[in-house]
């Protein structure tokens, strides 16, 4: 991954760039089903609000994954740290005003972001998935034995990375001060493993890299195992499970990935005949 | 004289739980050097090992020992079966690809445990000469830890000399090294892949019955424990044995000399150890600098 | 004509639709089904079942409907969004379950808010021993904090810690589950009670469902809990041998299965004083000072407090023809939750 950064002309951020987004009639269409779901289904907010926090922290985890090539497991700590952030300064009866209180949250997050991604991405793969992790576990335990810890080290560091980075650390603050606002309370899942790889393998399943694979993935995810887990209380995994396993076998990409195989396949056939 | 029992219980229960973490996460660090297939489902061999093992003696009457031995066996089959039909078909695709289907995989694994077994955690009775403790001269231990020092090394050795000696040993560190270089000079990468996936798999049904005593054995294993699976082969090197051994045994011991003089800390400090480590060496103990 | 003749019907089918209705009671129970609860979700699961099928005569003429969802793990928002969803898209009638404590916080004021009856099926103890411990003149020496699960939950380090420190007893409170039979098996394997240490704790370490597994290390060990599964009333008789006859013989009910098999005894309870009603606060009133002869044997609920006042047993394990039985060996009647009593531990006032 470090190799395909270091080349800006074929980074995907870069290519996704170059290559300008035109605003299509069918791009309209989550937004109108978000609208219809507030209007036709009001026993569903709190389901909802849920899956429009999820789908925020998914984008933040694809502005790091999918156009940075950041493989993360440790994104939690930021959707945690904004939560705390909310929580924190309501409970003291410093700030309660929800729109600065968010501006804070994914200012919060940033300055971590920023902090432990100067140290961390010197390095790829394997090892920086588990530096992630390791981070937020010990975000999890002991919230300043990080800072402590990454004083000490520096080095060269790719500061698009970093910008990277930070900016999406910055939205994951942001969605996890939502959640705070939305729940009313925060508690240690909010930077939990768990809601960490939760959110990764939303995003690979929706297809990462692309402006709806976020949104795709947590409507997927969530709304399957709603359902299955109210049909099937104690197995509904298993039908999740195989939603993973087929993507996965079948789509490159994800359930993205996916819809434009088989887009690129009508058209070839359209063009042929 | 006190001190010195002390250290050396210490050393033998971190030892033993170190040897429990090996067994588990060394088929995981030569899938994923060999293969580069980030096998998330690792876990789950181990546990349904753990099942047909506890299965075997309660069911069938086995014996520990046999027990464990047709664990291993029949998991190691059983993931042939699994390579060849689905794993595969992914060798080729991107990591996040794999971590998406072994995570499925997880998930119907822990259903299907679930629905067929039941939630609760399966007990694995010991034989009595495994029960109790055992003079050792210097210090009384516990019997089935410094059993499992025993076998662990044993098994740590065996495959260390496999790896070092054997020609498939050969294959395989020569197709961990350099993969086009390998296939150039004629090793059937599919035959070791299959091969290496069914010892790997095995080995963890192994570690499944022998960590029962301390891991547990319930539908969670899988996810409960990746953590430290992953810390260890990240911490050793990809696809190096004896840098998990030593990646095993370090955190073991660690972990239960800081959780018996700093309890209160739990596991910050595993966490914290393993971050100052892959600081340091990004590689793990034995990986070669890419 | 034929349009008059039409809606006659349908209002028909309307009022016996609306007839049916008021004989169905709406249970809502959110448990962990998936993840590391499930296994007491299954446990407090058939509790209610067994009383339901035990006690068909005590819920006629009404007709009680389980609505199960999973919460899933204990982060609070998913317990949250079942319960919301309970109320208003299932219009359950009552609500029972949780066992997560971050669950049940963060489920509360969506209950309040739906003003319906809502049964928690259990309760930590930790405090209320200590307390006890040390009126009585006991002097804790150490308390070590197990933290979560290592990297392999072995008890050795902890444990070694106390045999080196020569107490006693070893008071250890663990949350019931798997830990259990390793605490024991622990205990056993480093020959502390030949070093003269007892080990003691609440019923938590003897959960019925993983007593056999401890083997011979479990004989003396002493528990306070307020139900074993060997208790010798007629009640947990019945309940035991319906138990076994249902889910096999190999299975066990344990303290979590006896308080949703009361808790449903509650809801019944309160469904039959409010003539299936069951407007929130009527039903809340008709608990209040409710007795019921549970398996635990008798309890009430103290009506100022709406806890639970029963009976805690003194237990000693023994080894009776090769299987561990608990066996009672003191009594104390009535206790009311030393927490909220004296307000200490959870209950001590913020």
């Amino acid at each position: 991954m470090s190799g395909v950064a270091s080349r800006p002309t074929e980074h995907p951020a870069a290519l996704a760039l170059a290559h300008r987004h035109r605003l299509r009639v069918w791009e309209a269409t989550p937004w109108l089903i978000a609208l219809a779901v507030y209007f036709a289904f009001p026993t569903y907010l709190a389901f909802a609000t849920e899956v429009l926090i999820t789908i925020l922290f998914a984008i933040s985890l694809d502005l790091a994954l999918g156009y940075a090539g950041i493989v993360t497991l440790g994104h939690a700590v930021f959707f945690g740290v904004g939560a705390y952030t909310v929580g924190i300064l309501a409970k003291q009866g410093l700030w309660s005003e929800p729109i600065t209180g968010l501006i804070l949250a994914g200012g919060a997050a940033a300055l971590i972001g920023l902090a432990s991604g100067r140290v961390l991405l010197r390095t790829s793969g394997l090892t920086l998935l588990m530096l992630t992790l390791c981070t937020m576990a010990l975000f999890e335990e002991a919230a300043n034995m990080a800072a402590e810890l990454t004083g000490g080290f520096d080095g060269p560091v790719n500061t698009r990375l970093v910008t990277c980075y930070v900016i999406s650390a910055a939205i994951a603050g942001i969605a996890g001060g939502l959640w705070a606002q939305a729940n009313a309370y925060v508690n240690l899942s909010t930077l939990s493993l768990d809601r960490a790889a939760t959110v990764l393998i939303i995003l690979v399943l929706g297809g990462h890299g692309r402006l709806y694979g976020a949104f795709v993935g947590a409507l997927a995810y969530m709304t399957l195992s709603h359902f299955l887990s109210q049909l099937y209380p104690t197995a509904w995994q298993l039908g999740l499970g195989l939603l993973l396993v087929i993507i996965a076998l079948f789509a490159r990409n994800g359930i993205c990935g996916l819809g434009e195989t088989l887009l690129r396949r009508i058209n070839r056939k359209a063009a042929a005949s | 004289m006190i001190f010195g029992i002390d250290v050396a219980s210490m050393a033998l229960g971190g030892m033993a739980a170190g040897m429990i973490l090996f067994i588990v996460s060394v088929g995981l660090s030569v899938t994923m050097g060999l293969m580069g297939f980030v096998n998330l489902a690792h876990g789950a061999f181990a546990m349904v090992g753990g099942y047909v093992i506890v299965h075997a003696m309660k069911s069938w009457g086995l014996p520990f020992v046999p027990a464990l031995a047709t664990g291993c066996l029949i998991i190691a089959a059983a993931s042939i079966v699994l390579e060849r039909l689905l794993y595969t078909r992914l060798y080729r695709a991107p990591e996040l690809d794999q971590v998406l289907f072994t995570i499925g995989l997880v998930f119907i694994t822990i259903a299907a445990v679930t629905v067929l077994v039941g939630p609760e955690n399966q007990p694995l009775t010991l034989p009595s000469w495994l029960q109790g403790q055992v003079d050792l001269g210097f210090t009384t231990y516990r019997t089935y830890s410094i059993a499992l020092i025993v076998v662990g090394s044993a098994l740590a050795l065996g495959l260390w000399l496999g790896f070092e000696r054997t020609r498939l040993g050969a294959q395989i560190r020569a197709t961990v090294d350099n993969r086009r270089m390998a296939e150039a000079v004629g090793i059937n990468i599919d035959r070791l892949f299959t091969l290496t996936f069914a010892v790997g798999s095995g080995i963890a049904a192994l570690g499944g019955g022998l960590g029962a005593e301390f891991l547990g054995l319930d539908p969670q294993y899988p996810l409960k424990y990746l953590v430290y699976f992953l810390i260890v082969v990240a911490v050793g090197g990809l696809g190096r044995i004896a840098g998990v051994f030593c990646a095993a045994l370090l955190i073991g011991v660690l972990d239960f000399v800081l959780k018996k003089y700093l309890p209160q800390g739990g596991t910050l400090f595993i966490y914290a150890l393993t971050i100052l480590l892959l600081l340091w060496r990004p590689q793990g103990l034995f990986g070669k600098a890419s | 004509m034929l349009s008059n003749k039409m809606i006659a019907a349908v209002a028909g089918l309307a009022l016996a639709a609306g007839a049916a209705q008021a004989q169905e009671v709406k249970v809502g129970v959110v448990l962990p089904y998936t993840g590391i609860g499930a296994e007491f979700a299954q446990l407090a699961d058939r509790g209610m079942e067994l009383y339901l099928k035990l006690n068909a005569e005590a819920v006629k003429p009404y007709t009680i409907k389980i609505i199960k969802r999973d919460a899933k793990n204990p982060g609070g928002a998913d317990a949250k969004i079942a319960t919301q969803e309970l109320l208003t898209q299932d219009k359950v009638d009552a609500l029972a379950g949780w066992i997560y404590s971050p669950n049940a916080i963060a489920s509360a004021p969506i209950v309040a808010a739906g003003k319906k009856l809502a049964v928690i099926m259990n309760a930590g103890s930790l405090a209320a021993f200590q307390r006890g411990f040390e009126i009585n003149g006991g002097k804790v020496i150490d308390a070590i904090p197990m933290g979560g699960a290592g990297a392999v939950p072995d008890f050795t380090p902890f444990f070694q810690r106390v045999k080196d420190q020569k107490p006693d007893v070893f008071f250890v409170f663990v949350p019931a589950g798997d830990h259990a039979a390793a605490i024991v098996k622990t205990y056993g394997a480093l020959g502390m009670r030949a070093a003269g240490i007892k080990l003691i704790g609440p019923g938590d370490i003897t959960q019925d469902t993983k007593l056999q597994a401890m083997g011979e290390a479990a004989v003396g060990l002493i528990t306070v809990h307020h139900y074993h599964a060997d208790l010798d009333n007629p009640e947990n008789k019945r309940f035991v041998a319906a138990w076994k006859q249902q889910f096999g013989a190999d299975s066990t009910p344990d303290f979590m299965s006896v308080g949703a098999y009361d808790g449903m005894a509650a809801i019944v309870h309160a469904i039959q004083a409010t003539k299936g009603k069951m407007d929130g606060a009527a039903a809340v009133k008709s608990l209040e000072g409710w007795k019921f002869n549970s398996p635990r044997g008798p309890i009430v609920v103290d009506p100022a407090t709406r806890d639970i006042i029963m009976n805690e047993y003194l237990s000693e394990v023994v080894m009776v023809n090769g299987r561990l039985h608990q066996k009672v060996i003191g009594q104390i009647d009535q206790v009311k939750d030393v927490c909220k009593a004296e307000k200490i531990g959870p209950c001590a006032p913020k």
